[in-house]
């Protein structure tokens, strides 16, 4: 069948397009460009001008159509933007998410269709197993380089239509290996990391320039507004977080945390870090993957890109979804909740904001 | 078409309709070619060698000079047509300010020097340059101004009325610099009796081989112009370099080529056009004069990306707008001009060269009717 590969540019992707015509699929080579490839693009992430010319010299040497797709705009707006507005808000947004779920599973999946193809492949960590009620959505056999929480948002119909290879792939030593059996010179390069859109890890210089008042030092307050000591700007806050505190780090012989920023007014509010965590949390823009009961249902989340899940029980809402822990937890808004039963993935959504909490 | 371009049994036949990115190689043209790469010497020697690949070179600047009616030594080669645009721009354009068409090339919107003051030119909705706006711009100061207009778009093949530009800038003591890298081969057109101060062709547009272009220049001969490069004088020290003899001699010949025998594809292409009207499509620039091998059309609710690679998978090569180094496909900034706001994000370009034959409309057409009656697509990209 025709299948669209979206290509990065780097080695998993590469091996993905290699080993889907090797199995003798029409491949269609696609990459985003995603920002201008003159700009600051950060060295060793996705989607640069080396990357575009690397996926380009991939489809050439194995003989298949490739394009390069101008998600310039779209980026900018969807992600990058969100990103910073997200930040502004006083939440700890994950990009990817946003990027997975509108650029690359809406966006470049319609294209797709439009062209004529039967399929979507991408080099993404996780895997599609097919079930009595559809296709599933499962952790990678590598647990090393598991995406499936990054990918939470696919929705079903995208899921039907889209293929991960490499989910099956028990490490990148293999994924290396097989690029080499293809003769691909990407078999060596280097894998991206962090946000692809910053140059040096500085999202703080960017966030900062597209929301100025947020630039600057503040206040680090307890939950009485009562000033316990200076930080150099609210970017760097994350709730939950302990560090970067300095002196009040620890207040009357109780350690603190992060249990909220407020942009606007340049604060950090701290907390004790023993009575501040909650059992309780909000959940909005869930995305389900399986037909939800209305008495709800236990399983585990996670709600960090890399942390052990724990027990829980989800009650669906209107607008999103309760979810009771069984143990407290400090979750940070903005970061996905994502709900697993084993390695499945059954659905999951963002943290909601105390404050906005009962608007889910 | 040579026979690899139509494929073997197994591989499917390949449309090409991009003319306007590059004509295929004419016979005249590769013989020429394989000729002049032949020949050992550097035209600028005092030898033998030297002497043989000088009368060469002499003899395509003839054919070039003769074929425009400017004197030969008015003909400096370049490498292509971007050089010879900006080459006017620059050494015939110092102290002057440019008056520039909405709807020209990159070469010519990208070309004046750093600093100069520029004006854009706007165009009717047919795409033909306002000549009221044109007086008014030249009448709005007593600094010569240096005008640039195309002969024949690229992406729609309208013409521009040159002459009636010529008078008004003669009129205003303006210099017209007229881009022909379109036009060249594909009508006949004269320096002098257009009243055009300089003219800028490309080798490859007329089915030379790439890497030669030539700035002709109206006036006295040699005219006078400032070098880009200067290196070791060349070009009666107007154009620095070792010259391109295989690509210039290629240029002359394919040059030669299409005057003798010229070819009008405009039934072709009206066929075309009218096939694609009935899927859908709308012509952009059809009330204007055209060039015959030139169709844009607009597929309203189709980006223009999607649909260069639905054809390109279905074998047939077109373009659109312009494509940037990476290949992403941008905005057509000749639509915008000519009014049509987002669907010119809309359209595709058909071009076709010189060895076109009925079958390949008849397969672009099939093609472009599979398309338009597919599903539309979702919003996005």
């Amino acid at each position: 069948m025709r299948i669209l590969v979206a290509m990065s540019g780097g080695v998993d992707s590469s091996v993905v397009a290699a080993r889907l015509q090797a199995e003798g699929h029409e491949v269609v080579g696609a990459t985003l460009q995603l920002y201008d490839a003159r700009g600051a693009a950060k060295k060793g992430a996705c989607c640069a001008g080396q990357d575009i010319r690397d996926a380009r010299a991939v489809a050439d040497r194995l003989g298949f159509p490739h394009y390069v797709i101008d998600a310039e705009r779209r980026f900018q707006d969807s992600v990058i933007e969100r990103f910073a507005d997200a930040y502004a808000a006083g939440e700890t947004p994950v990009p990817c998410v946003a990027c997975n779920q509108g650029v690359k599973f809406t966006d470049l999946l319609g294209l797709a269709k439009e062209i004529g193809a039967d399929a979507m492949a991408t080099g993404h960590y996780v895997r599609r197993i097919e079930g009595p009620q559809g296709a599933e959505l499962h952790r990678p056999v590598d647990s090393e380089r598991d995406q499936s929480w990054f990918l939470f948002a696919t929705t079903r119909d995208q899921l039907e239509y889209l293929r991960f290879p490499l989910g099956d792939m028990p490490d990148k030593a293999a994924v290396r290996a097989e690029a080499e059996k293809y003769g691909l010179l990407v078999a060596g390069k280097p894998d991206s990391q962090d946000l692809c859109f910053v140059s040096d890890g500085s999202y703080v210089d960017l966030v900062e320039s597209m929301h100025p008042e947020m630039a600057g030092a503040g206040e680090i307050v307890d939950a009485s507004g009562n000033v316990v000591g200076q930080h150099e700007g609210v970017m760097r806050f994350t709730v939950g977080q302990s560090k970067r505190l300095g002196n009040a780090a620890r207040l009357n012989g109780e350690r603190q945390m992060v249990v909220g920023v407020e942009p606007a007014s340049r604060r950090v509010i701290i907390g004790p870090r023993a009575h501040s965590f909650v059992d309780t949390l909000r959940v909005r823009d869930v995305n389900w993957l399986v037909d939800a009961p209305p008495e709800g249902l236990s399983c585990r989340v996670q709600m960090r890109a890399r942390e052990v899940p724990r027990p829980a029980h989800i009650i669906p809402t209107p607008k999103g979804a309760l979810v009771q822990l069984t143990e407290p937890a400090m979750p940070a808004p903005g970061q996905a909740c994502v709900f697993y039963d084993g390695t499945r993935i059954l659905g999951g959504g963002f943290i909601c904001r105390t404050e906005s909490a009962t608007a889910a | 078409m040579t026979a690899s371009a139509h494929g073997s049994p197994s591989q499917p036949r390949v449309v090409y309709l991009d003319a306007n990115a590059t004509e295929p190689l004419r016979p005249q043209a590769r013989e020429a070619l394989l000729e002049a790469a032949e020949l050992e010497g550097n035209p600028s020697s005092v030898h033998r060698a030297g002497r043989m690949a000088r009368a060469l070179l002499e003899q395509a600047r003839d054919t070039v000079a003769q074929a425009f009616e400017v004197a030969p030594l008015n003909c400096i080669f370049t490498s292509g047509g971007t050089e010879a645009n900006v080459l006017a721009m620059h050494g015939l354009g110092h102290g002057r300010r440019f008056l520039v068409g909405a709807t020209e090339h990159d070469a010519v919107r990208k070309g004046a020097p750093a600093g100069a003051d520029v004006a854009v030119l706007p165009v009717e909705a047919s795409g033909q340059v306002k000549l009221d706006c044109l007086e008014q711009a030249l009448a709005a100061s007593d600094v010569p101004a240096f005008v640039c207009l195309m002969l024949a778009n690229n992406e729609t093949g309208v013409l521009h009325p040159v002459a009636e530009a010529a008078a008004l800038c003669a009129r205003y003591g303006a210099h017209l610099h007229v881009d022909a890298v379109q036009a060249a081969g594909r009508m006949v057109f004269s320096v002098p009796q257009s009243g055009v101060g300089s003219l800028a062709i490309s080798g490859h547009k007329m089915g030379g081989p790439k890497g030669a272009g030539a700035l002709l220049l109206a006036g006295p001969a040699p005219a006078r112009l400032q070098p880009l490069f200067e290196g070791g004088g060349q070009e009666q020290g107007r154009r620095g370099g070792t010259q391109p003899l295989p690509a210039i001699a290629g240029l002359a010949a394919a040059l030669s080529a299409s005057l003798q025998s010229p070819r009008d594809l405009s039934g072709l292409r009206n066929t075309l056009e009218e096939a694609a009207q009935k899927a859908g499509a709308k012509v952009c620039g059809a009330q204007a004069p055209r060039l015959g091998n030139t169709s844009s059309l607009i597929l309203p609710g189709r980006k223009a990306q999607t649909q260069l690679m639905r054809l390109d998978l279905a074998h047939i090569c077109v373009s659109a707008g312009s494509a940037c180094s990476s290949g992403k496909v941008a905005y057509s900034h000749v639509l915008q001009a000519m009014g049509f706001g987002e669907q010119a994000g809309e359209a595709i370009r058909v071009s076709l060269p010189w060895n076109v034959q009925e079958e390949d409309i008849h397969h672009f057409v099939q093609a472009y009717e599979r398309m338009a009656q597919s599903a539309t697509p979702a919003l996005g990209l």
